[in-house]
């Protein structure tokens, strides 16, 4: 399903054939664009090495640190801190650069989810 | 050495919550989050298809494409993370982006518009995504039964059917169960016996 992903030389994806060719801005972050920041899962974890952090760049970056005392998922932190999700890929890929943040990411999405894992969330769910 | 860390995340799954416009995506995912659902956005700039400009640089239009973000702490290393999907089906490859590495998806059919569902439906149908159908009543007396639900949206008797209220939080509650019921189902069928 995702053969749609296929970036061109100018960075425009035809992401989508109905909506057409798509690409996302990055106004935070000086019209970067790090295709590798895509790595950052919906759902993988985040949380800030250090408590205080010294030299960082900008308002955003402080403000992914604070959030990330505890560890967050990146959708979580793009939500909170109110800026889209690409902006927020790019600010982590920095953090992360700067050795500021740990990253962990979910299980592969190859593996079929294990039986206990689910018997552990229909009890979960059944005890909320 | 920092590998074993005290603060090591959970292990994260992810459920969608999709449907059409208006079919109480938001609501449901509030009816179970333990937090109130965050609004997370992703901004895509929309090329026009008819420029012969190579760079496309020109007569792009922004929108914003918004999901809703929930959260259920299962044990303090298992917690499940529910997104509702964009109002906008359009917007494929964020679906791709949400369905990767999700454990299911529910599909809420608003009965007035039952017709809404079935770009959802064909979309985890032909990812192999497991899905449950949940079909939101909003007049108070129940119009359809779940087998005149089933024929209308031609769903085979594996799908589970429920019908629901998504702002009550034991009728969602019992909705993610039936759906992660119907995973393990799966789940049990792939991994040989033994
Ligand atoms: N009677 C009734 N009303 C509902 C139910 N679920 C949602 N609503 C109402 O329907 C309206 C739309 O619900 P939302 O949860 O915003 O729907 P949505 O799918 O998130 O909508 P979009 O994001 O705009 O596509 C709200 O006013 C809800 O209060 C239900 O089960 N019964
Ligand atoms: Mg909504």
């Amino acid at each position: 399903m995702s053969a749609a992903f296929e970036p061109e030389v100018d960075g425009t994806a035809w992401w989508d054939h109905e909506a057409g060719p798509v690409v996302r801005p990055y106004m935070v972050t000086g019209g970067r664009v790090q295709p590798v920041t895509a790595d950052f899962d919906l759902i993988s974890h985040v949380v800030a090495v250090q408590s205080l952090a010294v030299d960082t760049p900008s308002p955003e970056h402080q403000a992914i640190l604070a959030l990330t005392q505890e560890p967050r998922p990146v959708a979580e932190i793009a939500g909170r801190i109110d800026l889209p999700l690409g902006v927020v890929r790019v600010l982590l890929c920095d953090l992360l650069l700067a050795g500021l943040i740990a990253r962990y990411d979910p299980p592969s999405t190859d593996d079929l989810p294990n039986i206990d894992t689910l018997q552990a969330v229909i009890h979960g769910l059944r005890s909320l | 050495m920092d590998s074993v860390r005290s603060d090591a995340p959970p292990q994260a799954l992810k459920i969608l919550v999709a449907g059409g416009f208006g079919a109480g995506k938001t609501t449901m995912v509030g009816a179970v989050s333990e937090i109130s659902p965050l609004r997370t956005e992703e901004v895509l700039t929309t090329a026009g298809v008819e420029t012969d400009d190579t760079t496309g640089v020109d007569a792009k239009t922004t929108t914003t494409v918004a999901m809703d973000f929930g959260r259920i702490t299962i044990t303090p290393n298992l917690v499940l993370y529910l997104f509702g999907t964009p109002g906008q089906n359009r917007f494929w490859f964020l679906w791709d982006e949400l369905a990767t590495g999700a454990l299911g998806a529910v599909v809420i059919a608003d009965t007035r518009r039952l017709a809404d569902s079935f770009a959802a439906i064909d979309y985890f149908e032909q990812r192999g995504t497991p899905f449950v159908i949940a079909v939101n009543c909003f007049d108070s007396m129940q119009v359809y039964t779940v087998e005149q639900v089933r024929e209308a949206l031609d769903i085979g008797a594996h799908v589970p059917i429920l019908l629901t209220d998504a702002r009550d939080r034991h009728s969602v509650k019992h909705v993610l169960i039936t759906l992660v019921e119907h995973v393990l189902v799966m789940v049990r069928a792939a991994v040989p016996a033994g």
